[in-house]
């Protein structure tokens, strides 16, 4: 009994394992893209976004400015601060420290930080942690100061300047606005038109009827790509072209199956007796399907809502297909896909933070209404996705 | 105007547009074509009642008959016309497309995507369902592994393409192997195996989707058949593939062909990541290089798609009467 229950708490151990290596292993990219997202191009490239959260050291060069020279007991002074009015003080964080320091460019963190060197000639150098510094020469430096080398160590810094850049300058804000604009019309009109013919499929008798439900799930694994040939061309014919309208239109119309289905399952299975003794008190069906089964149908009416919400926020094919090419109505994925890809192709901290742009919303609504969702996609597994 | 303006109108009228018509047509059903009055008021009920369906279908078959059932047409149809639509070549472009080298590695790539990525993320699906019932936090657990599910395929490629960067600071893999003494390499370009990097970019964002699903149908098992093989003796392993498994059967093959459907669909990660190039292009991506540029042969390759999918949607379409009768 012993040893079973001893086999029993093992594998218990293993299945846990196994789920936070899984876990891990799902998240860990995600979560790469995210802190980069809010690190300099520079820290990027320097070091991997799993030491973010620890500091790095670089190298600078600088040259010490001879101009302040001063005369002291009889040596020439030159003093100041690496840090805060050096060269490089524009790539210096506040926090940054000063570890080592060098003269030359083969060993620029030879010297602790607050030793004193000598320089030759008489000549001295020190470099304190704060990265004050002070020169020491028997002759005039003659407007030429020594080059200093050091090794900052530089705290984990992270900023919203990737945001900022991508949104105002990149266009990111804009193309945002245009995928709400493409969205909330293509997710909310389809519903009704759904709707209404789903109930008929359910609760109506008519001769065709089985028929009409085949014909639904058929559509619903219709490739895309069919339609969008000769459906822009329509589009073209009678006067829409690429435009906002076209676009909802074919959205509503891909929507559909999915809509019907997901509807008529769930309308089906609600209790005959509401709806008959509804009947028999003489409301009319029009009565029926808005006063009693659209509020009951709440749940799957927001199942597919979510779907369609987060099917036509990530689109790329329609959009590329059925919006002009503009930057004025370019969506989001049109926007990473096409330009950002092309031309900033290497600024990875552009790339994660307008990624991270895209992906917010729908994240959003994924964890608000996880319920809804896996309640829809149990409803409506035969398209998925 | 401004589009978003626009947008607000559009719903306005689409979702008012929509009330009225179905009020309307009703009333007008009622009162003026067949009224409860006259000669024979009872045959006018039922008439009524015979055309009411049809009302409220009306809107949705011609919104599915124009955007879905007449492009099936009208893209075959212009698939037998050259590139600018003018000359009939009859099946000209499918005969260019079956001596095209791309589009064999496309339909090669495509074929190996169909094989590994529902297999795949099937298999992973299944796993995780099983392993994460199991757990007082399987619930977050779920949760996590399903959350690709919202990412869209553009930004998901996105991630990914971070995890291969060249890069050995930046790209997780080639981090991996710099700790290992090995080169860095590009994982887009190891000719024939990039295809496998992408797919496994899909395979992450479905494994969420059989997950669920599985997991329902994992929890629908009736508990006497798994007390009974308990009693008999079963193991852990046993008890999965032979009792639980078998029993889901019919619900791992709806997951199954449900992925694969999407493996013939998505375009969108070839075309972010490689482009189709270093030998990774697949049907749908190979049909976006001729969309706008050769309309005859892109309508070619999506009926050659169309076909492929075919089989599934008769399949589809038969469950689905078994089930509604």
């Amino acid at each position: 009994m012993a040893a079973i229950a001893g086999q029993k708490s093992r594998l218990t151990w293993a299945v846990q394992l196994s789920v936070v290596f899984m876990v891990v292993l799902w998240l860990v990219p995600t979560v790469g893209l995210l802190v980069s997202s809010f690190r300099t191009t520079d820290q990027i490239s320097q070091s991997g976004w799993w030491d973010a959260a620890f500091s790095v050291e670089k190298a600078f060069r600088d040259r010490i400015p001879a101009d302040g020279e001063k005369q002291v007991d009889g040596l020439y002074v030159l003093e100041g601060d690496l840090l805060n009015n050096g060269q490089n003080a524009n790539d210096l964080k506040s926090g940054t420290t000063i570890t080592a320091f060098g003269t030359s460019g083969i060993k620029p963190g030879a010297y602790k930080a607050g030793e004193t060197v000598d320089t030759g000639d008489g000549g001295t150098l020190s470099v304190a942690k704060d990265g004050t510094y002070k020169a020491t020469s028997k002759t005039s430096f003659d407007g030429s100061g020594p080059r200093v080398y050091f090794v900052a160590d530089m705290p984990p810094a992270f900023t919203l300047a990737n945001y900022r850049n991508v949104l105002f300058s990149d266009g990111m804000g804009q193309a945002f606005m245009n995928t709400l604009t493409v969205t909330i019309p293509a997710t909310i009109i389809p519903i009704l038109v759904a709707a209404f013919a789903a109930y008929a499929l359910a609760w109506m008798e008519f001769p065709g009827r089985g028929l009409l439900i085949a014909a639904v799930v058929g559509l619903l694994v219709v490739p895309l790509q069919l339609a969008l040939v000769p459906l822009l061309r329509l589009h073209q014919e009678i006067g829409i072209g690429q435009s906002f309208l076209g676009i909802w239109l074919a959205h509503t119309g891909f929507g559909l199956p999915l809509a019907i289905y997901l509807l008529r399952n769930y309308m089906v299975g609600l209790p005959r007796d509401i709806i008959e003794s509804a009947k028999v008190d003489g409301a009319t069906d029009f009565q029926i399907f808005m006063k009693i089964v659209l509020p009951l149908s709440f749940p799957a009416l927001a199942s597919f809502a979510i779907f369609q919400f987060l099917w036509v926020w990530n689109d790329l094919l329609v959009a590329k297909v059925f919006l002009p090419a503009n930057d004025a109505s370019k969506v989001m994925t049109v926007k990473i896909a096409d330009d950002l890809l092309g031309s900033r192709g290497g600024d990875w901290g552009i790339l994660a933070s307008a990624a991270f742009i895209s992906i917010a919303v729908p994240l959003l609504v994924f964890f608000a209404m996880q319920k809804y969702l896996v309640r829809g996609l149990l409803a409506g597994s035969v398209k998925g996705g | 105007m401004s589009p978003i303006l626009q947008g607000l109108i559009t719903i306005a009228l689409g979702v008012g547009g929509c009330v009225a018509y179905f009020y309307a047509a009703n009333i007008v059903l009622d009162k003026v074509i067949f009224p409860p009055s006259g000669k024979d008021p009872g045959r006018n009920i039922n008439r009524a009642n015979m055309v009411r369906p049809w009302l409220f279908l009306f809107p949705a078959i011609f919104a599915l008959g124009l955007y879905l059932a007449y492009p099936v047409v009208g893209s075959f149809w212009r698939s037998l016309f050259n590139r600018d639509g003018g000359t009939f070549v009859g099946l000209g472009n499918y005969e260019r497309l079956a001596m095209d080298p791309s589009f064999r590695q496309a339909v090669f790539n495509n074929f190996l995507w169909v094989l590994v990525v529902p297999a795949l993320a099937t298999f992973l699906g299944l796993l995780a369902a099983q392993l994460t019932d199991r757990i007082k936090w399987g619930n977050i657990a779920k949760s996590l592994i399903f959350m690709p599910m919202a990412i869209s395929f553009v930004g998901a490629s996105l991630i990914w393409k971070f995890v291969y960067a060249v890069n050995p600071d930046i790209g997780m893999i080639n981090a991996i192997r710099v700790a290992f003494h090995m080169q860095p390499l590009d994982p887009l370009q190891v000719p024939f195996w990039n295809n496998f990097f992408l797919m496994v970019i899909l395979i992450w964002i479905q494994t969420g989707f059989a997950m669920v699903i599985l997991s329902a149908a994992l929890r629908g098992i009736p508990e006497e058949t798994i007390e009974a093989a308990v009693l008999d003796g079963a193991n852990p392993f046993q008890l999965f593939f032979k009792i639980k498994v078998p029993q889901i059967m019919p619900t791992i093959v709806v997951v199954w062909t449900t992925i694969t459907i999407l493996v013939l669909k998505v375009f969108d990660i070839v075309y972010a990541t490689t482009g189709g190039n270093f030998g990774t292009q697949i049907l749908p991506s190979y049909m976006m290089q001729y969309m706008f540029r050769d309309d005859g042969r892109a309508t070619a390759v999506a009926f050659v798609i169309m076909i492929i999918v075919l089989p599934v949607m008769i399949w589809n379409i038969i469950q689905a009467r078994r089930e509604t009768r």
